[in-house]
């Protein structure tokens, strides 16, 4: 019966994408309506998570697809911590899509039902799929904040003469939360693969080529860390890196059924 | 029955040379609004250098709107056609579209409520126009919370304010250079500096090259506006310092013309440089927007308007309610005593019960008819509902 959790969340996740889209074109009413839906539909999203957990009786979520559906629910509480502020709406039009589009890969994957089981222990499974996912996460919405930097550049540069018709965040504004944001998503990042190596050594299994790239992604996002605390990057040039760190998790995310889950 | 009277002029009747003519500092429309409220009536004076306008709340509405006419008149006689004169519903909807920022010369300002607020404190207030003042200032707010009218700035200066905080959020602490200090640009750092920012240098002809230069590595706001006939800055010399900006940001806003400042900085990385055709665009595009929202806002105000003609005309029929009440309730305790010799036998809670069934009945009798009075006093028949009830229920007949 909890399974039907998810298609409240479906809805309110579809609505909010659609409610951002529309808030495009006359904000208002549609962007507020949007922003109750993703409170909504995380509040759904969360209760059937906590129905799996308790269901499955201990860390469900050991399928690709199931760590798919926890991966989503990170995303949206990450952005809704900033999510709910007017002027962070259009931050929407790019996390919410995102969200239906990869709940409904989640869904089609069977990673939203019950009775998921994992050849892993529950404990490596909350340690590293959890801190991973959490970095992940934290990463996405990073990537989508500089996406948001981005346009709102170009607009500064092209002088639009609507350009004080809508609210943005400011250029500063986003270039430093896209700087926390990867500030809080790095070290959780690093724990996570320090745990997911460390049981490869005890196991004495081999790398493979999602371990690679996940590899190769923590020293992009070290080198963006880095160049912008000790180099003084900041603005466009921060903000193409950020993107090409998110290309990395999102190819991570999309090989791990052929890796990890296979 | 207490009116509400507006008499005054504004910014669409009388030219500016006549407005300052009856224009009012705070002590002196303190002092006129105590005067006019001499006699039991209510008086604010409103007074901005758009209006000057008297709000009175009184008995005889004739004589109270003759005694505004002649104090406006008697600071300058030649305003007297210039006054427009308003009551009741027509005069509450003037002032909330005034709260509003509707009737303002550019719709949705913001000075405009807190001018209200400042009024309305000074005023000598009763229970009608604590009524409506307030009811104008929730409307105001009301209006700048749920439409875009005031949010979008509606000057050159306050589109460069606007522009500065799209690229740095908060002002506080960020450095201006000017370059020639012209009447726009001073009002430009004038709207920077009240949101925080401050003035690093003022250059004029007798500063050195080497002194801005070195300023251009630190701040992150120029405004120019020199006579020169020719580029004051060029694209190579800010490109030069960005190394030494590490990446900050630099916001260019260029108000001369011929313009002093090398289109070509727009180009450059971190540099965002808007001239002053951009900002008078941007200000086109921000009116044209206010007016779109000013719909809206108008039928917020509407919606207010009819609310207090709704609690006004409440007023009329107030006395009819109490009269019919009261009357029910001396029946009922009569009937009560009447019947004191077969109550006697009860006890106290019997007792009790009948009067609370008693008042009941009394209750339940009433409630339609009150409800339907009060309705109906919102529209013209409300006098004469009063009038019916007093007729058939026999009310006020023992005082004749």
């Amino acid at each position: 019966m909890a399974e039907l959790l998810f298609w409240p969340a479906l809805l309110l996740y579809g609505e909010a994408a659609v409610g951002y889209l529309g808030d495009v074109r006359r904000p208002g009413r549609l962007g507020r309506a949007a922003t109750w839906g993703v409170r909504l539909g995380w509040l759904a999203q969360t209760a059937l998570l906590a129905a799996e957990a308790v269901r499955d009786d201990g860390f469900p979520w050991g399928t690709w697809a199931s760590s798919l559906d926890l991966f989503v629910w990170l995303v949206v509480s990450a952005y809704l911590i900033w999510g709910c502020r007017r002027a962070y709406r259009l931050l929407g039009l790019a996390v919410m899509p995102l969200a239906v589009a990869l709940l409904v890969v989640a869904r089609a994957g069977g990673g939203t039902g019950f009775g998921g089981s994992s050849r892993y222990s529950s404990l490596f499974l909350v340690l590293h799929v959890g801190l991973v996912l959490a970095a992940f996460a934290g990463l996405t919405l990073a990537a989508a904040l500089s996406a948001l930097y981005l346009w709102q550049e170009r607009r500064l540069k092209r002088r639009p003469a609507t350009i004080l018709r809508r609210r943005v965040p400011a250029l500063a504004t986003l270039d430093e939360l896209a700087l926390r944001t990867v500030a809080w998503s790095l070290p959780l990042l690093t724990l996570g693969i320090a745990v997911g190596l460390a049981r490869l050594l005890a196991q004495g299994e081999r790398l493979d080529a999602v371990i690679a790239a996940t590899v190769v992604s923590w020293v992009v996002w070290c080198a963006y860390l880095g160049l912008r605390l000790l180099a003084g990057w900041a603005g466009r040039r921060a903000a193409y890196l950020a993107l090409a760190g998110f290309a990395l998790v999102a190819l991570v995310r999309l090989a791990l059924p052929a890796g990890h889950f296979a | 029955m207490r009116r509400l009277i507006l008499v005054g002029t504004s910014h669409h009747r009388a030219p500016v040379e006549l407005r300052e003519q009856v224009a009012l500092g705070r002590e002196e429309a303190r002092a006129l609004a105590a005067r006019l409220a001499s006699g039991g009536r209510e008086a604010v004076c409103l007074s901005t250098c758009n209006r000057t306008e008297l709000y009175l709340a009184a008995d005889e509405p004739e004589s109270a709107e003759r005694d505004a006419v002649a104090a406006l008149a008697a600071l300058e006689p030649a305003v007297e056609p210039a006054l427009y004169r308003l009551h009741d519903r027509g005069a509450a909807h003037h002032l909330f579209r005034v709260a509003a920022g509707l009737d303002s010369l550019v719709p949705g300002e913001g000075e405009i409520l807190g001018q209200v607020r400042h009024a309305y404190e000074l005023g000598s207030t009763g229970r009608l126009l604590d009524r409506v003042f307030r009811q104008a200032l929730h409307a105001g707010r009301k209006v700048r919370a749920e439409t875009a009218i005031g949010e979008s700035p509606a000057s050159v200066s306050g589109a460069a304010a606007a522009l500065a905080e799209q690229v740095f959020g908060s002002l506080a602490g960020r450095s201006i250079l000017l370059l020639g200090a012209g009447k726009v640009s001073e009002q430009a750092a004038r709207s920077l500096r009240s949101r925080g920012a401050q003035i690093a240098l003022v250059a004029n002809s007798k500063t050195s090259r080497q002194e801005v230069e070195a300023q251009l590595a630190s701040v992150d706001v120029v405004i120019a506006s020199t006579n020169a006939p020719g580029l004051v800055l060029e694209a190579e010399t800010v490109a030069s310092t960005l190394r030494r900006r590490r990446g900050r940001r630099l916001l260019l806003v260029d108000l001369a013309v011929p313009r002093d400042l090398d289109p070509a900085i727009g180009e450059l990385d971190g540099c965002y440089l808007y001239d002053i055709d951009d900002l008078e665009e941007i200000v086109a595009e921000t009116l044209s927007g206010r007016r779109r929202e000013a719909a809206r806002a108008e039928a917020i105000v509407a919606a207010e308007a009819q609310k207090f003609h709704e609690w006004q005309a409440s007023l009329e029929v107030v006395p009819a309610i109490a009269s019919l009440r009261a009357r029910a309730e001396e029946i009922r305790e009569a009937e009560l005593r009447k019947a004191e010799s077969l109550l006697g036998r009860l006890d106290e809670s019997q007792r009790r019960a009948v009067e609370a069934v008693t008042a009941q009945i009394v209750n339940k009798l009433l409630h339609l008819p009150i409800v339907r009075m009060k309705q109906a006093a919102a529209a013209t028949e409300g006098v004469l509902y009063a009038e019916t009830v007093r007729h058939l229920f026999g009310l006020g007949e023992d005082e004749r």
